[in-house]
């Protein structure tokens, strides 16, 4: 693993007894002696702290100084309202190709000056190169390579960050601050991966493993590895990027409509202006053919990613395939999304090939897990 | 107790043999969600796949050790996963079979020669 990327926690979670494995180029912890399950609960009964320090950080700011006309400039990549993204707040975005497909998707925050995009590990360098490559004329792009990032989610997170930095209390869902810890500068966001209330930490690297110590000595907080990450985040219905998403879907494939703002539809104010915008805003208008859908197998056998789903119990060619899937420990059973032809809605049975038979499952809302969200 | 390179253990009991994964594979897998049992009086062949065991990982499939017929599944380990974890060895087994020649156990790994194997 010698060609591994480490983040700043490495050490810290090689002591923890960190489950270490590949993951987009890093050596990352899929988890601690806890394990998976035990990890998962506990991150929706108490508080866990996840590294994901994996992830790109990018600051953008316009040549001419003014947040707009960064948030304009972005607005050429991405089928969302950036422009209209209060100072102080934080939107979930996309980025489109030409063909309406997604080539990643990101948190973008509006910081008063300046832009702050959170991106995928996998793909922030060829997000960083998509930036500079549309946006370098007007916009000074900057990876941030001297930070990690730590997410601490669930219902005691609150109280644990707040032993720390007092006034994250007055953050709600999907704010940004910059708050002071020790000399440390700690870029904040109330936001998460797993439904649950929390937080997400930028945090110089220097300081990390200690901030790390002192939230992970408090007792409500347990270290998360990715495995739990990921069930955490499928009880969610949230999406994993090259999974549930990629060039090959689009945002309304994707069932992602809500994160298209009424400013970027057809008659807003801002109306197209992205790459792959006739076929989205067509998408929106006549309805996709096939969408992402929530489902929730009949029998206890997970339905993995990969499996073929089926109209009937016998015969037949797929109808569509499941693009994550998995246990989820919260809701005590096997739970799955995928795509499946857009006429087909909630409560309707399709068939899952597993091991050569075909299994029910049932076409079913999302999130699995109601969300924990501090509005 | 007699052990498979595939991380099996074999009981014998009586003219039956008892079947379960060790510790070792089961801490391997991480924690068990799904366990699906054969049907009892399947004949199996060496090597046939009989169990599924799913974990929050992955799934795996366990193989028939020994030629011979299953005579009897463990309910208990379908209906509660997780005591593939708890107790492997002991409450978890997956299923009895009658091996056709009871004399193939000596092919098998002793503990010795399994816990040199998983080292």
């Amino acid at each position: 693993m010698s060609d591994l990327k480490r983040t700043a926690l490495y050490d810290l979670h090689i002591e923890l007894g960190g489950k270490l494995v590949p993951f987009a180029g890093y050596e990352m912890p899929v988890q601690y002696p806890m394990g998976v399950l035990k990890e998962h609960l506990h991150t929706r009964a108490a508080a866990g702290l996840f590294d994901v320090s994996h992830m790109g950080q990018i600051l953008m700011t316009a040549k001419s100084g003014r947040v707009e006309d960064a948030a304009l400039a972005l607005e050429t990549l991405v089928p969302v309202d950036v422009l209209g993204l209060k100072e102080g707040r934080q939107r979930y975005a996309l980025f489109t190709d030409e063909d309406g497909g997604i080539l990643d998707d990101l948190m973008v925050a509006n910081r008063g000056d300046h832009l702050f995009l959170v991106v995928n590990a996998a793909c922030k360098d060829h997000d960083f190169a998509h930036l500079k490559t549309h946006l370098g004329a007007t916009c000074d792009l900057g990876m941030v390579t001297d930070r990690a990032l730590l997410a601490l989610q669930g219902p005691a997170a609150e109280m644990a960050l707040a032993r720390l930095v007092p006034d994250v209390v007055d953050l709600k869902f999907m704010d940004v601050a910059i708050r002071q810890w020790d000399s440390a500068e700690l870029w904040i966001s109330r936001s998460g991966y797993t439904g649950e209330d929390g937080f997400e930490i930028s945090v110089p690297e220097k300081f990390a493993t200690s901030f790390a110590r002192r939230l992970l000595a408090m007792d409500e907080v347990a270290p998360i590895g990715l495995g739990a990450r990921d069930s955490l985040r499928l009880e969610a219905g949230m999406c994993l990027y090259g999974h549930d998403i990629d060039t090959t879907t689009s945002p309304v494939e994707g069932n992602l409509t809500w994160a298209i703002q009424k400013a970027r539809r057809a008659g807003g104010v801002r109306e197209g202006g992205f790459p792959g915008a006739a076929r989205i805003l067509a998408e929106l208008a006549d309805g996709p053919s096939r969408r992402r859908v929530g489902l929730r197998p009949e029998g206890r056998a997970p339905m993995r990613e990969g499996t073929e789903l089926f109209a009937g119990t016998e015969g037949g060619n797929p109808i569509g395939r499941i693009t994550s899937g998995g246990f989820g420990p919260s809701i005590e059973g096997p739970m799955a999304m995928g795509y499946l032809p857009a006429d087909l809605t909630e409560g309707t049975v399709v068939y899952a090939e597993l091991r050569g038979k075909r299994l029910p499952a049932v076409i079913a809302p999302m999130p699995f897990q109601p969300n924990q969200y501090k509005r | 107790m007699k052990y498979t390179e595939d991380h099996e253990w074999l009981r014998v009991e009586g003219d039956l043999v008892v079947v379960g994964i060790t510790a070792h594979a089961s801490e391997q897998l991480g924690d068990v969600v799904f366990v699906e049992l054969p049907d009892v009086g399947t004949t199996v062949s060496k090597g046939d796949e009989v169990v599924v065991i799913e974990s929050v990982k992955a799934a795996s499939e366990i193989a028939a050790p020994l030629d011979g017929e299953i005579v009897e599944v463990n309910p208990e380990v379908a209906d509660n996963p997780g005591s593939v974890n708890e107790d492997p060895t002991g409450a978890a087994w997956f299923f009895k079979m009658k091996v056709a020649d009871l004399a193939a156990l000596d092919g098998l790994l002793d503990e010795a020669a399994y816990n040199a194997l998983i080292g």
